[in-house]
């Protein structure tokens, strides 16, 4: 197991470019430590887990990385430009799907270009474009309330991909979606991100989830947050969605992470 | 009564009450109680008459521009208090003030300030009706799903975006609840100032007729008040409905 996993090394020295880094993230609420002096490298074109108990803040640092959130101290940069704000560079998809209730599926999915001054029917040709990628053709003008909660979760998907970010930010997107229609989603998590030359961020707390679609995890531990490891397990996802789950790798992996998480779970 | 639909037991109900008006007027109980059938001629006949048309056009004018401005005033307030703390707590305290406190009593200074005209009966109407649209709207505001405005942040919504893309359609059924009870607080305060600024419209009508135990007159004009009203009140009922297919789902 020794060679697919590393302590925190800086960027390069895996061999890989980072689109997105972290660097000594703190973020304080009032008295309580959210994070302290965290770093991350997210390689480009990769899937990055961030995974760890609650309380751990993960949602936090994804937040801070969207530029939702201010650090109290330390910096992100995308692609080498430090991040101030939300940008055309970061796409969010969120765990409670966050549509529009009184718009269509379409004008949802056109939102992010609806923001950036596109032109009607250019963004709703994009959007048609989007929602046919993610399985939703015929539900154009849907509302939300009328979709399933996984395919809620497809348009919250497309309207991130619409905007076409080279990072996307995905907080904890299938908890909210029941088992069957989340084993779906993470083996189409897997082909987007080897079809699409995006970054992907994935917080989650789904350990089997976690070892399932990423190239690298970074296990989170509270009280003070800090990423504890990082593991990038080898190639068993080259064998296939089918034998993932049944690759002795993928086994040890989740459950060594589940005997250093266990501690901290009450 | 055998309840079919929503409509039904509404105006059976009426029927009903109608039928009793019509009984107790027929048995000449007392002169204040004229038979609605006489009523109702009545109406007919002052539906034509130039007094009558002269007092609905100037009290449809007050209320309108007294709705409109409570509308273009407090829809705006009411957000802008959910979505900023500070100016909530400048404003919250002297809204609940108003909205319970006796406005009639208000009026005899809005008299000193805005004159014997018009414009002070538009400016009672208006704060008869704002109290409430602002509550409404700011509460609409406050039920916001928070994760709707970090979307919008994060796809890049300006603050104007953010507005009129999120803040109003989130809080727009209880807006339209707000504006509904506005406006029949409105129809309150056209008349009151009316009666109590300058005899005009309506109210010169109602003291008219009642100064002169014109009874027939005076329920007739009510009823076309109460008609005008009960429909202004059920086409906003009708928009209400119209959104709510999102409203439970937000």
């Amino acid at each position: 197991m020794s060679q697919t996993r590393q302590t925190l090394t800086p960027a390069g020295a895996a061999g890989f470019e980072s689109a997105v880094s972290a660097r000594h993230i703190s973020k304080n609420y009032g008295e309580v430590e959210a994070l302290r002096d965290m770093s991350l490298e997210f390689p480009r074109g990769q899937l990055t887990s961030l995974l760890g108990p609650s309380g751990c803040g993960k949602t936090t640092l994804l937040k801070i990385i969207a530029g939702l959130l201010k650090p109290t101290s330390g910096d992100v940069e995308v692609n080498g430009k430090k991040v101030t704000g939300p940008g055309p560079d970061r796409a969010f998809v969120f765990q409670d799907f966050a549509l529009l209730p009184w718009a269509t599926v379409l004008r949802n999915v056109a939102f992010g270009l609806e923001m950036r001054g596109v032109a009607t029917s250019e963004r709703e040709a994009r959007a048609e474009k989007y929602i046919k990628e993610v399985g939703l053709a015929g539900f154009e003008n849907a509302y939300p309330h009328e979709l399933s909660g996984g395919m809620r979760q497809r348009v919250g998907l497309a309207r991130a991909l619409a905007v076409d970010a080279e990072v996307l930010l995905m907080d904890e997107p299938f908890s909210a979606v029941d088992e069957q229609t989340r084993r779906k989603f993470q083996e189409d998590l897997l082909q987007l991100v080897q079809n699409e030359n995006k970054t992907f961020i994935f917080v989650t707390h789904s350990i089997e989830e976690a070892v399932y679609v990423s190239d690298q995890i970074a296990i989170l531990l509270p009280r003070p947050s800090r990423v504890s490891e990082i593991i990038r397990p080898s190639n068993f996802r080259s064998k296939g969605v089918d034998n993932i789950r049944r690759d002795p790798e993928y086994l040890d992996i989740v459950d060594e992470i589940w005997a250093s998480l266990r501690t901290y779970v009450e | 009564m055998i309840v079919f639909g929503y409509r039904l037991p509404g105006m059976s109900s009426l029927l009903l009450w109608g039928l009793l008006w019509e009984v107790v007027g027929q048995s000449g109980l007392t002169f204040f109680i004229p038979p609605l059938s006489e009523v109702l001629g009545t109406l007919f006949t002052i539906l034509g008459t130039n007094a009558f048309q002269k007092a609905l056009f100037e009290t449809a004018y007050a209320f309108l521009a007294g709705v409109f401005f409570a509308i273009v005033i407090g829809i705006p307030t009411g957000i802008l208090m959910g979505k900023s703390r500070l100016l909530d707590e400048l404003l919250l305290p002297w809204v609940n003030v108003f909205l319970s406190a006796p406005l009639t009593a208000l009026v005899p200074v809005l008299m000193v300030l805005f004159g014997f005209g018009m414009k002070s009966i538009i400016i009672t109407t208006t704060l008869f009706a704002i109290w409430i649209i602002i509550l409404n709207s700011r509460a609409g505001v406050r039920q916001i799903n928070r994760s709707l405005v970090e979307m919008a942040h994060s796809f890049g919504a300006s603050p104007t975006d953010a507005f009129f893309k999120i803040y109003f359609w989130a809080a727009l059924p209880e807006i339209l609840g707000g504006v509904r009870i506005g406006i029949i607080r409105a129809v309150k305060g056209v008349i009151i100032g009316q009666l109590l600024i300058s005899i005009v419209g309506f109210g010169a009508l109602f003291e008219l007729y009642s100064a002169n135990f014109l009874m027939g007159h005076f329920w007739a004009v009510l009823i076309v008040l109460f008609a005008l009203a009960f429909t202004i009140s059920e086409f906003l009922a009708y928009l209400e409905r119209r959104v709510s297919y999102y409203a439970a789902k937000r």
